[in-house]
């Protein structure tokens, strides 16, 4: 495990099954301000193609992706483009 | 000053919509997207959850599609208000539960719904019109010249819903009337015949896009609508939760009664997926061999719980002995050892499989 950026938010979104923990980063998201930073927490391996693509999409920057244990951990840092 | 014109479009991820997309935005339109999650979307659910697809790619082609196009997409999660089309729907069914044509209508109906919502908020940014990538003719229920209208009306958004790639075969609708969109360079597709769409795709330099094959929705497929058809039989209601129609999808399905059914997983990533209901449903499992887990949705008698223990050792490393060990853990915590006799395959009637 490895978390080099200090996080604003976290979102649990193990368990479920894609899109929706796309849907719970897009809606976390609406709720944080740009320069915020959000850890989402999947276990969907879809995740790890999805919420970058969702991030490019929509102007906000993966700061970093990493497995912990069954885990996946994505770090998010908030675009000003919403 | 030209006003810049702004459309909001239906995303499947699929090919038509990508070309309907890029039709408008070629000349010269602002395009955001809209997907819906039903809870019935195909996209990769089985695949995440199945360790033989481990290695398939796993993108969600709406995502994709608004990524090759430069725009931004909204997912939204309707799960919930979707139920009354697939219990309810006014049009009726397809070939099997699939409510193609009432599915349309109230997904054109949210987006209208956006569309005002977002008229109302200046900073969300407003929309002048719908488009999809509806062509006459391709689908037999949803996509014909009939339902066309039937659409626009039923879903409120009338003439501002333009679909540009049969445009040109139906009456020309606000958009092209008021010079927003130039009907010339809209297309007059329409049937089955899909090579239209992969000649125009080819223009755009689009070499990859999902495959057209109707397959996005599991309540087009005839195992997963019995499977639903069953649980509302049993359940004496048409009704469902999100964790039921997600369940429909793992496993083999078997009911030896009405008052039960047995969800056995089929390998490991199904195995694991299951493992996250043990809390809510009784569940066994071989101890002296390896196999799988199996859920009991309903309410087993004892001795439908023993006839569990046997089917399951059926699919597991015991089949060919004659004695196995399975643990039973019931909701609440209580956990029972039974030792049984693994059912042969022949004694299991085709008919509990649904």
């Amino acid at each position: 495990m490895s978390l080099q950026f200090p996080t604003t938010g976290i979102l649990d979104a193990r368990k479920l099954l894609c899109p929706m923990p796309v849907i719970k980063t897009q809606n976390k998201i609406k709720t944080m301000r740009a320069g915020e930073t959000l850890l989402v927490i999947a276990s969907d391996p879809g995740v790890k193609q999805d919420i970058p693509s969702w991030c490019r999409i929509n102007g906000h920057h993966v700061m970093e992706t990493y497995t912990d244990n069954t885990d996946i951990c994505i770090v998010i840092k908030i675009g000003s483009y919403s | 000053m030209t006003i810049q014109r702004k459309a909001i479009a239906l995303v499947s991820g699929g090919l038509d919509s990508m070309l309907a997309i890029k039709v408008i935005q070629e000349q010269g339109i602002t395009v955001e997207g809209i997907n819906f999650y039903t809870g019935f979307c195909v996209e990769g659910h089985t695949h995440a959850i199945r360790k033989r697809d481990s290695k398939k790619e796993k993108r969600n082609n709406a995502l994709w599609v608004a990524e090759q196009l430069g725009i931004k997409l909204h997912i939204e999660d309707i799960s919930e208000e979707y139920k009354d089309t697939v219990i309810n729907p006014k049009h009726g069914y397809g070939q099997h539960l699939n409510p193609c044509l009432d599915c349309k209508i109230f997904m054109v109906k949210q987006t209208q719904l956006l569309l005002n919502r977002a008229r109302g908020f200046a900073n969300e940014g407003g929309f002048d019109f719908i488009i999809t990538g509806e062509v006459i003719g391709q689908r037999p229920m949803s996509q014909r010249r009939n339902t066309m209208p039937l659409i626009a009306r039923e879903s409120g958004a009338d003439d501002l819903l333009l679909r540009p790639l049969c445009a040109k075969n139906l009456p020309a609708t606000l958009p092209e009337r008021e010079g927003w969109v130039d009907r010339e360079q809209l297309y007059n597709f329409s049937g089955r015949n899909r090579s239209p769409q992969i000649a125009l795709a080819k223009k755009f330099g689009f070499d990859d896009y999902a495959q057209p094959a109707g397959g996005c929705c599991f309540l087009t497929d005839a195992s997963y609508s019995s499977k639903l058809a069953d649980l509302w039989s049993a359940r004496g209601t048409r009704d469902y939760e999100l964790d039921d129609i997600m369940l429909l999808k793992v496993g083999r399905h078997l009911r030896p009664n009405k008052n039960f059914k047995l969800i056995i997983s089929r390998e490991e990533g199904e195995n694991r997926f299951l493992e996250g209901y043990r809390k809510s449903f009784t569940h066994l499992f071989c101890s002296s061999h390896p196999g799988p887990l199996t859920l009991i949705d309903g309410n087993p008698t004892e001795e439908d719980i023993e006839l569990a223990a046997r089917i399951t050792t059926r699919y597991c490393k015991a089949r060919t002995d004659q004695h196995a060990t399975v643990e039973v853990h019931y909701v609440g915590g209580v956990v029972k050892t039974l030792h049984v006799n693994p059912m042969a395959n022949e004694d299991i009637p085709q008919d509990w499989h649904i």
